[in-house]
């Protein structure tokens, strides 16, 4: 079947507008279901005017189509929403590794090319695609890993990391030389080493990256999948691939931006900083033992603090999405709005593992967006909160991050929950978060622990919270 | 430019439109003050008080009519039992007057002024805009109604406010319901609770609320949602289901509460009876009701407008003239909402009747005994006036657009330096593919600044699906021969893709159906 090359540029131009007018959909709630369905169109008029113009096995094809699919679709229903972000990192690394066979498979495919200046950038064009799509592969695989808590999300620091990330660079940069311009036969051997040397430096670079930081690393990902898209774009010239890879590249990469930001770090910091952990032997501790008493609370005590309170804000962190807390919280906060209180949800961007994962957790638990509240819209709100529920986050509420210089997270913008009448911390010990520093919120004057499995706290005020609504009623 | 003041002559009524500290101001505008003889009286301003300020005094009521520029009066014109003229009459040919008017009640008046080719202001009809606040006259007449009634229903009722434990007992604390929290209910409540007593207060306006809690009452709600807000900061009728619920809820309250203050009304129609009969014989003898709505009919089915009766054990106050009993106050406030309209028009050097001006637009009822009243309908905003607080939802920020102008700025340089160099030295096809790709970047920049940080998640999985995308690069390749390293490796790469296609897409579905509001 003949297709006019024109239907099929026309076809592709369609389907890139339609996928910018899909990422266009989600700037709000209203217009973001829609938007997915752009996403979904666009995508099948490329499949389909792509196997109609140029695929002639269309058994393999469909095959191949149908599998995937299949798994996609299980994969889509069967994951947790707890588990967003493993699903996003293996996901990503799928892509990578696509990226990396269709490179191969085009450098073997090796369609002469007319003069000998497009030949060396059609090389260079798959030398960079692979590149890439190998270190996506690698470094989603172990995000993923991490993300599960398969591998421990503390960060592995080899010594000399950065003169060895240096080293692999210069020697990917040799391969490349020794590869370009050489028949295909002498020249997959350096092409294929220069795959497992960037595989290993995915898997090195994301080693090295502590758990906290992992929303960065996600989107920093999420960024790559997108250039390496784009990248096979270039080698197959294909320019849908290059403006769909264009697209999502930029995506990520303004999700890494908006990340750090919300770290007051910068990129570079994050990605070669091993944040977190024990550089030499800093005399962390000295410099300031948080003073004062941690007083804690039972979960009678808090309901009783909830019951009076006419202005609650509850902060949620990683540890509700670990003790899937958000149903039974958001129980919590309806009672006590029927009470008559002001319940709102103050979101940090980066809390979670992934950017907005809160949000998409007290989503599934139906908490109405318009009650959830960006950090900037509430901070200034704390001064007149009756009780903050913090739940599960540690770091985003550190009153360090704004006046400790000596503290690593010095700078950061954090909730400040402690400006509240009273903060009710929810936390299995007294261990500091993912970032290793103490928090001086838990000596507050203001501030109760309560310590334990936090669903089950949860669920323990609940039940308070309910007897008292029920004897009331009668 | 000479101003007059009459005496009010509506019995009862102790206020006036100028007092000793508004006169003042009105010489520094440029005015010229007239007060008739007596007239600050019934608000304890003597004449002498008014002189030592810089007004003269007229003995005669003729005088202040017909010898002065603009008549300030509070009350309407009306018939004049003394001179056994209608004030109106009195009015000059083409003078000027400034007053309560309510000229969709009084339509009558409005006529007889034209005859006098009168220029009319009504104090009634400026609207509440911000601008205007300090010239809302009903704004600072139902302040100090709502405090009067509460200071009427504690007078009438013969127990403590505020709870007392003392050595002789304990004492309870009164119970009051506010009913409608507009300014004359928020004042009420602020006056109930700086007496001691526990605070109710319903309205059927959702946006209230806040404004009803920081007051320190409790807001009252029915089960049922329907917000009642209408235009101008006044609630529209409600449909009858809310109004079957929201009687439930009075009932319940009647048993309850020692004090009921209504101040429920709705422009243009009679009060809505909201307690009746049934409701107050539920009450506790030595309950009290004020009535604040008496003179549209009362919010009571058992009100007397202007009168104070007894029923079933329950006081039932209906007083018409609540401001007028803090006369001194509401004087003081009345005239200086005057003082402040004229300076708006310019004082007396420059004073025009400017129709561009949406105050005076709103307030003109006659210019020259031409009927100007209503003005043109506009688009009303929503009122902002008496809101302690802004609406939650700050508008957003355009602060990431600001940030990310510096970094843009230099990706265009840098961009704009390697688009050359390609140029110069790389072939057509590729600057062509160079071009999209640039563009592309772009694009993708623009548009996802503007994804909501709450969607983020959504972001990454859709963009995932897209970028299953690559796919098609597999698709390209797959037609060699079947057992050819290119063609396996091409299915492969599709196979994968797919699955990034249909879970990224699936799962993204799945999150956009919880987000709801």
């Amino acid at each position: 079947m003949t297709i006019p090359a024109s239907l099929i540029t026309v076809s592709y131009l369609v389907a890139g507008v339609l996928f910018i007018l899909s990422l266009g959909g989600l700037s709000t709630q209203a217009t973001a279901r829609r938007g997915n369905g752009f996403g979904i169109v666009g995508m099948l008029l490329a499949v389909a005017i792509t196997a109609l113009g140029h695929v002639s096995s269309f058994g393999l094809l469909s095959g191949a189509i149908a599998v995937g699919a299949g798994i996609g679709a299980l994969l889509a229903s069967r994951v947790a929403m707890t588990g967003m972000p493993e699903l996003v990192a293996v996901l990503h690394s799928f892509v990578g590794l696509a990226a990396v066979l269709v490179g191969i498979a085009s450098y073997l495919g090796g369609h002469a090319s007319p003069t000998p200046t497009e030949e060396l950038l059609h090389q260079i064009e798959i030398f960079v695609g692979i590149f890439v799509g190998a270190l996506t592969f690698t470094g989603s695989i172990i995000a993923f890993f991490k993300l599960r808590g398969t591998l421990r999300s503390k960060p592995l620091l080899l010594p000399g990391r950065h003169a060895l990330n240096a080293g692999l660079m210069a020697a990917c940069v040799v391969l490349a030389l020794r590869y370009v311009g050489v028949p295909i036969d002498q020249g997959l051997p350096s092409l294929l080493i220069m795959t497992g040397i960037a595989g290993f430096i995915g898997i090195h670079i994301v080693m090295a990256i502590g758990g906290a930081d992992m929303p960065v690393v996600v989107s920093m990902l999420n960024s790559y999948s997108g250039w390496a898209a784009a990248a096979a774009g270039f080698m197959l010239s294909n320019d849908l691939l290059i403006i769909t890879g264009a697209l999502v590249g930029s995506s990520g990469a303004i999700l890494s931006y908006i990340m750090c930001k919300a770290m007051n770090r910068s990129f570079l910091s994050v990605i070669f900083g091993g944040f977190g952990a024990d550089e030499g032997a800093k005399p962390k501790k000295a410099a300031g033992e948080p003073e004062g008493e941690v007083t804690s609370i039972t979960p009678g005590e808090t309901a009783a603090l909830l019951r009076s309170a006419k202005n609650v804000v509850v902060v949620p962190g990683y540890g509700m999405a670990v003790a899937h807390a958000q149903y039974a919280l958001f129980e919590i906060a309806e009672l006590v709005r029927k009470r008559g209180a002001r319940v709102r949800f103050a979101i940090h961007p980066v809390a979670g593992r992934l950017p907005g994962h809160m949000n998409v957790l007290l989503a599934e638990a139906k908490v109405p967006y318009d009650i959830v509240l960006e950090m900037d819209e509430i901070n200034e709100d704390f001064p007149e909160t009756d009780v903050v529920l913090v739940i599960g986050a540690n770091d985003i509420v550190n009153p360090g991050a704004l006046d400790d210089t000596s503290s690593p997270i010095y700078g950061m913008p954090v909730l400040e929950v402690w400006k509240a009448k009273a903060t009710i911390v929810m936390k299995r010990s007294m261990a500091s978060g993912y970032a290793g520093v103490e928090n001086p919120l838990f000596f507050k004057e203001e501030t109760r622990m309560l310590f334990g499995d936090a669903k089950k706290n949860v669920d323990a005020i609940l039940t308070d919270l309910r007897s008292e609504g029920s004897s009331a009623a009668a | 430019m000479k101003v007059g003041v009459p005496k009010e002559v509506r019995r009862g009524e102790r206020r006036v439109a100028a007092t000793p500290e508004t006169v003042a101001r009105l010489i520094k505008l440029g005015f010229e003050v007239v007060v008739e003889k007596d007239a600050g009286a019934g608000a304890s301003f003597r004449d002498s008080d008014y002189v030592g300020q810089g007004a003269s005094i007229a003995s005669s009521v003729k005088q202040i009519w017909q010898e002065t520029d603009l008549v300030l009066k509070v009350q309407p014109p009306e018939h004049n039992p003394d001179l056994n003229e209608h004030e109106a009459d009195l009015l000059r040919e083409g003078g000027k007057l400034i007053s309560f008017i309510f000229p969709a009640k009084n339509q009558e008046l409005v006529e007889r002024l034209a005859k006098r080719k009168a220029t009319v202001l009504a104090i009634d009809q400026v609207p509440r805009i911000t601008r205007a606040q300090k010239m809302d006259a009903l704004s600072s007449m139902a302040n100090i109604a709502g405090y009067r009634a509460v200071i009427e229903a504690a007078s009438f009722y013969g127990r403590f406010f505020t709870g007392q434990m003392t050595a002789a007992g304990k004492v309870p604390p009164a119970k009051v319901m506010v009913i409608g929290a507009g300014v004359a209910g928020l004042s009420a409540i602020g006056a109930a609770r700086g007496l001691g007593a526990i605070v109710r207060a319903f309205d059927t306006r959702a946006e209230v609320r806040e404004q009803v809690q920081s007051m320190g009452a409790e807001f009252l709600t029915v089960s049922l949602s329907e917000d009642g807000s209408g235009s101008g900061g006044y609630a529209k009728e409600m449909s009858k289901e809310f109004i079957a619920a929201e009687m439930a809820l009075f009932a319940l309250q009647a048993a309850e509460v020692d004090i009921i203050i209504t101040t429920a009304l709705v422009p243009g129609k009679p009060a809505p009876v909201l307690i009746t009969e049934d409701m107050v014989k539920a009450m506790r003898q030595g309950s009290v009701i004020v009535d604040m709505a008496a003179e549209s009919g009362g919010n009571c089915s058992l009100t007397q407008p202007g009168q104070v009766i007894v029923q079933h054990g329950v006081t039932v106050i209906g007083y018409v003239d609540l401001p007028s009993r803090l006369a001194p106050t509401a004087s003081q406030l009345y005239g200086s909402n005057l003082t402040h309209l004229l300076a708006d028009m310019g004082g007396a050097k420059s004073f025009h009747i400017d129709l561009e001006d949406e105050v005076v637009r709103g307030a003109i009822v006659l210019r020259d005994g031409e009927l100007l009243w209503p003005p043109p309908r506009k688009e009303a905003p929503k009122p902002v006036e008496r809101k302690e607080r802004g609406p939650s939802t700050p508008p957003p920020r355009p602060k990431k657009a600001e940030e990310s102008a510096g970094a843009s700025l230099a990706v265009i340089a840098v961009t704009l330096g390697l688009l050359l160099l390609a140029g110069a030295f790389a072939p057509a096809v590729f600057v062509g593919h160079l071009t999209v790709f640039v563009l592309a970047c772009f694009i993708g920049w623009q548009v996802v600044w503007n994804v909501s940080p709450a969607l983020h998640t959504p972001l990454m999985s859709v963009t995932n699906a897209v970028s299953g995308i690559i796919l098609v690069g597999g698709m390209l390749q797959i037609s060699g021969p079947v057992a050819s390293p290119v063609t396996i490796l091409s299915a492969i790469a599709v196979l994968i893709a797919t699955i990034n296609i249909a879970g990224g897409f699936l799962v993204t579905q799945r999150m956009l159906k919880m987000f709801q509001r």
